[in-house]
């Protein structure tokens, strides 16, 4: 530990982000938000999902790069946010092959509760 | 990051070495650069517990919008787009603001840090008070998680009397008709709170504590704006419904069934029509129904079946339309009838299928809504660390720190909002 006792003085290791790069990953943020509200009113067809959603990765690789400073972190904490949405890939497909290979669709239908009890007392009546 | 400060002020008065070090810098750490550099690889972990955690929720999404991608996109109707872009859209300025205050710290620029982080405070207020608008709106309509779901395309505004029938006790009938009432009144007291505080220090001459009640004034009167915001918004899109749910009850159509109202309009209607189809034939139009009152009943029923959830009425306006066709004239092709079992669509707007999309849609943005609330207190707190100027270029972590979490909470929504609002 002794190793790194540097003057705190001469040593600066803050790194302030310039103010015209804020503004301009702000700008490119609202930008791609007007893209992905106007496509949503185009049909693509089975890949208006992918489109929003390289629409929003592109976002959130803007914010997490310029806002949070991740391109100029350092490699370990970068390693370990990345490697979280690696993990989340894994979780959510291995999820849904399973639950896709299960069972088709498996939400509980209770619609027919409320006709159920109205019909009850005719049902006594007659 | 309280306890580290706290300690390291009393470390600084009474410990006795010869060991000079900044108050900011914890006695444990050898400089401020691995003091920083702690604390930032702990918020990275933290952060990634985040991701992990909210990953649970995006799998449940994915999962049963894999299921049923018909009760998505009905659903999704139903959230406002306008209000989604807008929380959007403040959501990245508050990030651009955090940004800069980061930014402002590392620089020491005391009054910008100030102004940066209460403009964030401020946007995440706009952000909560345009969610209220969304929730309370939805409440009132029943749009509800499964199990509490009641919302009825032909009574979108149900009574008192008509929510207890449902089974709401007291509180709920009047949770759910005044809900914006409820979510204000905390924000409305902590405004009230802090405009106190702010007369009470003022008169007394606490300069310090004026100048972080000023500040939390404002942000406490931005949750309002946001409100104003939400309901203008608003205002704009439901005025169809409003309308629509007026014409209904003069059509005379008993809101207290809780049945499938579609179906049971559409029973009726089909008679109505009938005794219009076999009428003209045998009497003098004129007579009966003149062509303008017609006229007038195609554009009412045009208006509810605007509605999109409306199916029974959409198949009944096509019926009288063909029925128009032919009483002028027109031939009229029979193999046209397309109201086979085989293609009618599934209804969507079912209890438990529609109210599972909206346990997954309460789920997320809930919880969302907690981290923007739990970012607004942290922020609280380093809005008056930076009054008394507590940080410095050597000492800007809690603002990065704090900073992150908030970029984060952003990310979320970033995927939020076009996975649930934007699907067509």
């Amino acid at each position: 530990m002794s190793a790194h006792g540097h003057s705190d003085d001469g040593h600066d290791f803050a790194h302030p982000m310039p103010i015209p790069v804020l503004l301009a990953v702000f700008v490119a943020l609202t930008i791609l938000t007007i893209i992905t509200v106007a496509q949503s009113n185009f049909s693509f067809g089975g890949i208006d999902v992918i489109i929003v959603m390289v629409i929003a990765t592109i976002k959130a690789t803007l914010v997490a790069a310029f806002f949070m400073h991740l391109a100029y972190d350092k490699p370990f904490n970068q390693l370990l946010f990345v490697g979280s949405f690696v993990f989340v890939g894994l979780f959510v497909i291995f999820t849904i092959g399973d639950s896709q290979m299960t069972s088709g669709d498996f939400i509980p239908v209770d619609d027919a509760v409320p006709a159920v009890v109205e019909s009850a007392p005719m049902a006594g009546a007659e | 990051m309280a306890t580290t400060e706290a300690s390291s002020e009393t470390a600084h008065e009474d410990h006795g070495h010869d060991h000079d070090h900044p108050a900011f810098l914890a006695h444990h750490f050898d400089t401020p650069e691995q003091q920083f550099d702690s604390g930032k690889l702990g918020i990275w972990l933290f952060l990634v517990t985040e991701v992990l955690f909210f990953s649970g929720m995006f799998c449940a999404y994915a999962m049963f919008r894999a299921l049923r991608p018909d009760v998505f996109e009905g659903c999704s109707q139903f959230l406002n787009t306008k209000l989604g872009a807008i929380n959007t859209g403040v959501l990245l300025f508050s990030s651009l603001t955090m940004a800069w205050a980061v930014r402002c710290a590392q620089t020491e620029d005391h009054k910008t840090l100030t102004g940066m982080l209460a403009a964030t405070l401020s946007c995440a207020m706009v952000f909560l008070g345009v969610k209220a608008i969304e929730y309370s709106h939805k409440w009132g309509m029943g749009l509800l998680p499964a199990g509490l779901f009641f919302y009825d395309p032909n009574n979108q505004h149900p009574t008192a009397e008509q929510l207890e029938l449902i089974g709401f006790g007291s509180f709920g009938v009047s949770f759910l008709q005044n809900a914006l009432f409820y979510i204000c009144a905390p924000f409305a007291i902590g405004l009230i709170g802090v405009v106190i505080w702010l007369v009470v220090s003022l008169v007394n001459g606490r300069k310090f504590q004026v100048a972080v009640a000023k500040p939390l004034t404002v942000v406490f009167v931005f949750f309002f704006v946001g409100v104003g915001l939400g309901r203008i918004l608003e205002s704009g899109e439901s005025h169809d419904s409003h309308d629509s749910h007026a014409v209904a009850h003069v059509d005379g159509h008993d809101a207290h069934q809780a049945g499938d109202h579609a179906s049971d309009q559409h029973a009726g209607d089909a008679h109505a029509a009938d005794s219009h189809s076999t009428d003209p034939p045998a009497g003098d139009h004129d007579s009966h129904g003149s062509p303008v009152e017609d006229g007038g009943e195609l554009a009412v029923l045009e208006r509810l079946a605007a509605e999109k959830t409306n199916t029974g009425l959409q198949d009944d306006l096509a019926a009288r339309q063909r029925q128009s066709a032919v009483a002028s004239g027109a031939i009229v092709h029979s193999d046209e009838i397309t109201s086979t079992i085989e293609t009618v669509p599934e209804e969507v707007l079912t209890p438990s299928r529609a109210g599972v999309f909206f346990s997954i849609y309460y789920c997320m943005t809930g919880v969302h809504a907690i981290h923007i609330i739990g970012g607004i207190i942290v922020l609280i707190w380093l809005l008056v660390r930076s009054v008394r100027q507590d940080f410095n270029r050597q000492y800007f972590g809690p603002v990065d720190y704090v900073g992150l979490y908030w970029h984060l909470v952003d990310l979320i929504w970033i995927y939020l909002f076009p996975l649930l609002y934007l699907i067509r």
